[in-house]
């Protein structure tokens, strides 16, 4: 908290010194994300993304005829819809230019109801995943670089299918992020044929989940598919389940993978199977080298879609000619995806040049940016399998 | 062999759990049963007491293994058990002679007690808090299964799998170990029939030169003991958390009602009783029913009275009929 506190006092500090002695081309950059709160430990990373991206253009001027950008940090603490509003709208009055964020999916969609859109922003968000806000009303003013859930659900319900899984039964934690998941999943393999048999809300933070485990088993079904946190009720469930024997074999989608599952269940989780958003190939790998010069990790939780984040909303600039949300808005779309030249993380100034000079370009950047429907993600998905109790990257989708 | 494979998961998702569960919330509902018959309140604390406990015993565990003691197959956790009793013990006695005895002396009514013990049980939340913290621990160590599901398949060929956990077992035989012991004690031991008269009659037994200090300290012990055991077996079985202790008062309270408050033998009854309504309420019978009706009757349902969401609720219902209907429980114990 104090270290945040004293970025933004700093951030605040160099934006107001810059501005005196640049006047008009100062572009200010919103960075909207949950410094505290349940995230708090992913904000900072993914802020640090996003100015990198930042100090990357000013360094070479060649933004607008030499303008410099400059992030102004703000809190939404995640969960809180009314400082995320209200910090959405000092933003405005400092006068930014385009507004990074939200993280969380539910202060997203009150700062673009309340924030953004009667202001007329742009609003890129890194991280916010939750299907609704794709169909949320937005005049087109927002864009999101991380894929929606229901993206997940599909490639779930894919790879399910690949592996010649007839039925499922499922599991969510009861939060709206289990439930929309959980939804996503199995409309998507019942769209595909597939038979789910049960699905069954279970609460984090209790003991004993034999009870929840053996209305699960009495349903049946060839996997159980758990959507929940994997150092809690997911872990849980799974094992009451291998230990009546319910099933030796679970799918675990985004918020069941990490280093820590495989510690708590043992040998005996070997062979479940689930995705998690993440690319493969040049852009995130230059990324990671960029990222760890600049003393932060890119591999880490939607930096990398922070980044794009911040240089779509550059490029965009750029490419109208202009820093007026109405104006530019309009391009983040062209930018993102092809025709056009492959502009790869590190390679901002190149991509200045190129629309400057009225070429297009087509922004690959560190997530591999697709952006499909209303302005989100297409979403690549890394597939993991547990093998020897680690979590083994099996390909991508 | 459809018969064998529903008796057998039956047993695996109905029976062994519902036994094992029931067996804890019996010594659970012992000591607040015990309390309330001879101390005459209802002592709130007492989730935060088996709390305790098991966090003495969890860190006696921790430094055994430290230092290398085992048990073999057994956890290690037994051979801490003593010594979690025993700083149990301490906690409750300080507790009574620097709180409760002061009531006590006032004669105060049982309801202002009931209250003093709400305000024990946050502070020994606290306490515990302080100490060990408020995630998970586990504990148990040794093997895990005596038969596991899987090789059960195998020896038998049955579909079905039997898991048996080895805590189940030490569960069981446990809370056998431990009733039969306290019944003796009640019954054959000369402090016990002093217990039982001071409960019984109060004012005869003091009469009679039974020594109340000395009785309100036995009873402490042996609830102690019992919270210790209760606590440290269901954290074996499951995991160690301190809000899912605070949170186990419920069915351990529903338990003692149900049988009969201030009636050990209600206590245990009531105990088998809370489990196996919540493990067969919420359970789906649809796997059973499968192997047990001709195919043309086969459920296409889960056949699932309620969600496992309200497993609580179940617990709270039958406390709620029983006070309605028998307030003093299945065993003639004491009406609330």
């Amino acid at each position: 908290m104090k270290k945040m506190l004293m970025a933004t006092t700093a951030a605040a500090l160099v934006a107001t010194g810059a501005y005196a002695d640049s006047n008009s081309k100062e572009i200010k950059l919103g960075v909207l994300l949950g410094f505290t709160g349940p995230i708090e430990s992913l904000a900072g990373p993914m802020a640090s993304g996003a100015e990198l991206a930042m100090a990357e253009v000013s360094a070479s001027g060649k933004l607008l005829d030499g303008s410099t950008v400059t992030p102004v940090r703000a809190d939404t603490g995640c969960i809180d819809n009314g400082l995320a509003t209200s910090s959405g709208e000092r933003l405005i009055a400092d006068g930014i230019s385009g507004l990074i964020g939200a993280a969380c999916s539910g202060v997203t969609g009150a700062v673009l109801q309340n924030v953004a859109v009667p202001n007329g922003m742009v609003m890129i968000s890194p991280s916010a995943t939750s299907p609704g806000l794709t169909t949320m009303e937005d005049n087109g003013l927002f864009f999101r670089t991380s894929p929606s859930d229901a993206r997940e659900g599909e490639v779930m319900a894919e790879v399910l299918m690949e592996r010649g899984v007839k039925s499922i039964a499922m599991t969510y934690t009861n939060n709206d992020f289990g439930k929309g998941l959980s939804d996503a999943i199995s409309s998507s393999f019942k769209a595909l044929g597939g038979e789910v048999t049960i699905v069954a809300a279970h609460e984090d933070g209790k003991a004993d989940y034999s009870a929840e485990v053996g209305a699960l088993a009495s349903a049946g079904g060839d996997i159980l598919v758990v959507a929940g946190y994997l150092d809690q009720g997911g872990a849980g469930i799974i094992k009451a389940a291998l230990d009546a024997g319910a099933w030796d074999v679970f799918g675990l989608p985004n918020g069941m993978v990490g280093p820590s599952l495989p510690v708590a269940i043992g040998p005996d989780l070997n062979g479940s199977y689930g995705q998690l958003p993440g690319a493969q190939g040049k852009g995130i790998e230059d990324f990671g080298v960029m990222a760890k010069e600049a003393g932060f990790d890119g591999g880490a939780s939607y930096v990398a879609e922070s980044y794009d984040a911040a240089a779509l909303f550059m490029l965009a600039m750029q490419a109208a000619g202009s820093t007026d949300p109405s104006v530019y808005g309009a391009k983040v779309m062209d930018i993102a995806n092809a025709p056009g030249e492959k502009i790869y993380p590190g390679e901002l100034a190149k991509a200045l040049e190129l629309l400057a000079a009225g070429t297009d370009i087509d922004y690959v950047g560190a997530s591999a940016v697709e952006l499909i429907g209303p302005g989100e993600s297409a979403g690549s998905y890394r597939l993991i399998e547990i093998i020897d109790g680690e979590v083994a990257t099996v390909g991508y989708k | 062999m459809d018969f064998l494979n529903a008796i057998v998961a039956l047993a695996n998702y109905v029976l062994i759990p519902g036994i094992t569960y029931g067996s804890q919330l019996a010594i659970g509902a012992l000591g607040v049963t015990l309390v309330y018959g001879i101390l005459r309140f209802s002592n709130f604390a007492h989730g935060d007491t088996m709390a305790f406990g098991t966090m003495i015993t969890i860190l006696a565990t921790w430094w055994l293994q430290s230092m290398g003691v085992s048990l073999g197959p057994l956890p290690t956790a037994l051979l801490a058990l003593p010594i979690g009793i025993l700083g149990c013990i301490v906690l409750v006695l300080v507790i009574d002679r620097s709180v409760y005895r002061f009531y006590r002396e006032q004669k105060a009514k049982p309801v202002i007690l009931v209250i003093v013990s709400m305000g024990v049980m946050f502070v020994m939340n606290g306490i515990i808090r302080f100490i060990i913290g408020p995630d998970d621990q586990s504990f148990s160590d040794g093997p895990r299964f005596i038969i596991s599901a899987r090789d059960f398949k195998t020896m038998t060929g049955l579909d079905e799998g039997l898991g048996i956990r080895t805590t189940q077992v030490i569960t069981v035989v446990t809370a056998i170990i431990v009733v039969a012991l306290l019944f003796w004690f009640l019954n054959k031991t000369r402090s016990g029939k002093s217990m039982r008269a001071y409960s019984d009659n109060e004012d005869l037994a003091l009469l009679s030169g039974i020594n109340p200090e000395r009785v309100v300290m036995l009873t402490w012990i042996i609830v102690a003991a019992l919270a210790t055991i209760a606590g440290t077996l269901y954290g074996l079985d499951k995991s160690f958390k301190p809000f899912t202790y605070f949170q186990l008062l419920l069915p351990i309270f529903a338990s003692a009602v149900v049988g009969g408050i201030g009636s050990p033998l209600g206590a245990i009854a009531g105990g088998f009783v809370i489990a196996f309504s919540e493990v067969t309420i919420t359970y789906a019978w649809k796997k059973v029913l499968v192997y047990l009706m001709p195919d043309s009757l086969e459920p296409s349902g889960l056949v699932q009275l309620m969600s496992t969401d309200y497993k609580f609720a179940v617990s709270f219902v039958i406390l709620l009929i029983v006070l309605l209907f028998k307030p003093t429980g299945l065993f003639k114990g004491q009406s609330i």
